[in-house]
């Protein structure tokens, strides 16, 4: 309309913009050192392709990550008390909070989405370490029972990915109320019959960890998360002992049995996608259970076009059937009709 | 002798004149008693001056001192034909959470309690409350025990926080507390808590998500320690005074948050000093919750439901 909009206002933005930098496109691994190219970490999914650090990311990243490409809903998350304690240290909590918003953008440390994991329907609910170090206070204990309830409405798989120091201890006493609260959430998942996936990621601990992170079904955790209950420096100040290498991380934890498996970003889709389909789907294991039964050869020859998803841990297999969902789902469930169990 | 703490000054010097003035009335034959007396005034009128304005920090103090009723005297005194259980029948025994069956005023109840140690040696013992999983994992064993037999669930908190330490990690401290959260939160009978002094963050919490939470007075219940929370946020544990204040981890706090249901009143002068009039305030209050808990002749599933729903809506 006028020249302010069609030369003032562009000309002013271009000045405020800031200019890439160097770095902008570069990132420095923060395990081995190595330089890499934004484009290439990216592609990488933020994992380090020299050393295979797994680097923090957030919530947005985790749902473009997990969901199919057919798209998600991002759910709104409950309004709750902003600063009920009134909190203050050397600085406001509500500064405090507003600082993480101006960061992060709105919400607190704990968003959810719903939509497909390979064509099985969850609900992903993801802590952003990057907001207040994913520390869990009524906002992100509300938004978990938000997230169960969505899951439970939507008869979904519920999945949690987890990254947080704890309670967030701004909020008091509340704060570690959100423990019995996430624990009872579970409690009406588990009444649904709804599977619950944990994954662990980098790091998990204090009050997250001692309550529904530990609680999963099935509990998985990138490579290298450093998952506990205390924090490292608790432990050496109280028992004044170096700790052993590599303790609290993931692969630790999976040697002392506390989790199940240890997956890669890269296969992280394809391994909910499986176990929530297990879980969720049971008639379509047995759609393959005559042939295996019957006839091994035959099973064999079989198995990597069909029973490749149960066999084959996160292989193309199972990551093809995100493309097209239903047409094998038809193909399965006639199989069961045309041959009764026995 | 009970052990000084640094704002009661005032009234320890009191206690010590009285102790003089006993002393030399032994030696001479001189009558001392009315002076006794306005001094054993004096000291009533102090501590009442003193404990009715405690700070948070001094309440702090308060609550973790040595001679107030920890979990051990308090079965003794509140629990006839305690019989101890041992052993999480998993790996071990973890005497920082002891626990059996007794009875409550002539009923059978479950007891779970975090017990710090009185002395040295069974401090040392007890790991000064501090629990490895194990202690957790007794306590499900035993409230599952409890639900099993329809016996209420009472336990008494008492803890800096669960054990921070290698083998602790090694053998699940987060899972243990997680799933004995679950337990507690899913037996379908009666689950009375008091916090008797310290109330340390999520060890505390594991065994405390009940149908009722009750806290002594001068209890104290928090998400962190105050030196732990001053050390991080304001870099420096010499600031935990004013984190204990910022906390709100107080009875009163607590009531005020509608996380306590009852505040159980202490002598004046804190617990300490009457250690046995402290415990049988305490007993009056369990039954009562107990009663409040059952009113109406509740089911189990109906027990659980609304537990559930307290803790779903907690924090707003």
């Amino acid at each position: 309309m006028s020249w302010i909009e069609n030369y003032v206002r562009p000309r002013i933005q271009q000045l405020v913009r800031r200019t890439p930098t160097q770095s902008d496109l570069w990132r420095q691994c923060p395990a081995c050192g190595q330089m890499i190219f934004h484009q290439d970490l990216d592609r990488a999914q933020m994992v380090c392709p020299n050393c295979s650090h797994h680097m923090r990311i957030g919530a947005k990243a985790r749902f473009d990550l997990l969901f199919d490409a057919d798209g998600h809903d991002v759910l709104t998350m409950p309004q709750t008390p902003a600063d009920p304690l009134k909190f203050r240290d050397q600085k406001r909590y509500t500064d405090r909070l507003k600082d993480a918003v101006n960061k992060n953008g709105p919400g607190d440390a704990l968003k959810a989405a719903a939509g497909r994991i390979d064509g099985m329907p969850a609900v992903v609910a993801v802590l952003d370490f990057a907001f207040m170090g994913g520390s869990m206070g009524a906002a992100v204990g509300a938004g978990f029972v938000a997230s169960v309830r969505a899951a439970i409405e939507r008869k979904a798989g519920f999945v949690a990915i987890t990254a947080s120091g704890g309670a967030r201890m701004q909020e008091g006493i509340l704060s570690l109320m959100q423990m019995p609260r996430t624990v009872a959430a579970l409690g009406m998942l588990k009444d649904a019959g709804l599977p619950y996936i944990v994954v662990l990621t980098d790091p998990t601990t204090g009050g997250v960890s001692a309550s529904f992170a530990m609680l999963g079904d099935i509990a998985i955790a990138e490579p290298g998360a450093g998952i506990g209950f205390a924090g490292q420096r608790v432990i050496k100040e109280t028992i004044g002992q170096t700790l052993p290498e590599g303790f609290q991380r993931a692969e630790y934890l999976y040697d002392h049995g506390m989790i199940d498996m240890v997956v890669t970003r890269a296969e992280m889709k394809a391994t909910l996608g499986r176990v929530l389909s297990l879980l969720m789907q049971p008639t379509r294991a047995v759609a393959n259970l005559p042939a295996l039964v019957a006839d091994t050869a035959k099973a064999d020859a079989a198995a990597p076009a069909q029973a490749g998803v149960a066999l084959k841990p996160g292989g193309k297999a199972s990551r093809a059937r995100a493309t097209e969902p239903k047409q094998p789902e038809t193909k399965q469930a006639e199989a069961t009709k045309a041959e009764p169990r026995t | 002798m009970l052990t000084p703490l640094a704002f009661e000054r005032p009234v320890l010097e009191l206690e010590a004149r009285i102790e003089d003035l006993r002393k030399l009335g032994q030696h001479d034959d001189l009558d001392l008693s009315e002076e006794t007396q306005r001094l054993e005034a004096q000291i009533e009128k102090s501590l009442a001056q003193l404990y009715g304005k405690l700070t948070p920090w001094q309440r702090v103090q308060v609550a973790r001192h040595p001679n107030r009723p920890r979990a051990l005297s308090v079965i003794n005194a509140l629990i006839d034909d305690f019989t101890p259980l041992a052993g999480d029948r998993l790996y071990g025994e973890d005497e920082a959470i002891i626990g059996g069956i007794g009875r409550l005023k002539g009923r059978s109840v479950v007891v779970i309690g975090q017990e710090k140690g009185g002395d040295t040696a069974s401090r040392v013992k007890h790991n000064f409350g501090m629990a490895h999983p194990e202690g957790y994992r007794k306590a499900m064993r035993l409230m599952d025990l409890a639900e099993r037999f329809k016996l209420p669930v009472v336990s008494f908190v008492d803890t800096p926080g669960a054990f921070p330490g290698i083998e602790a990690e090694e053998r699940g401290q987060a899972e243990a507390i997680a799933r004995c959260l679950q337990k507690g939160l899913e037996i379908e009978t009666p689950f009375v808590a008091a916090v008797l002094g310290e109330g340390g963050s999520g060890g505390a919490v594991a065994i405390a998500a009940a149908d009722k939470l009750l806290m002594f007075e001068h209890s104290v219940y928090s998400v962190i320690s105050p030196e732990g929370c001053a050390s991080i946020l304001w870099r420096s544990a010499e600031q935990a005074p004013e984190a204990a204040e910022a906390l709100r981890m107080t009875a009163k706090d607590l009531y005020d948050l509608g996380v306590a249901d009852a505040i159980v009143p202490e002598p004046v002068g804190g617990a300490h000093r009457d250690p046995q009039a402290a415990i049988q305030s305490l007993g009056d209050a369990i039954v009562s919750a107990l009663g409040e808990t059952e009113a109406g002749g509740v089911t189990g599933a109906e027990l659980k439901r609304r537990r559930r729903e307290r803790f779903l809506k907690i924090g707003g």
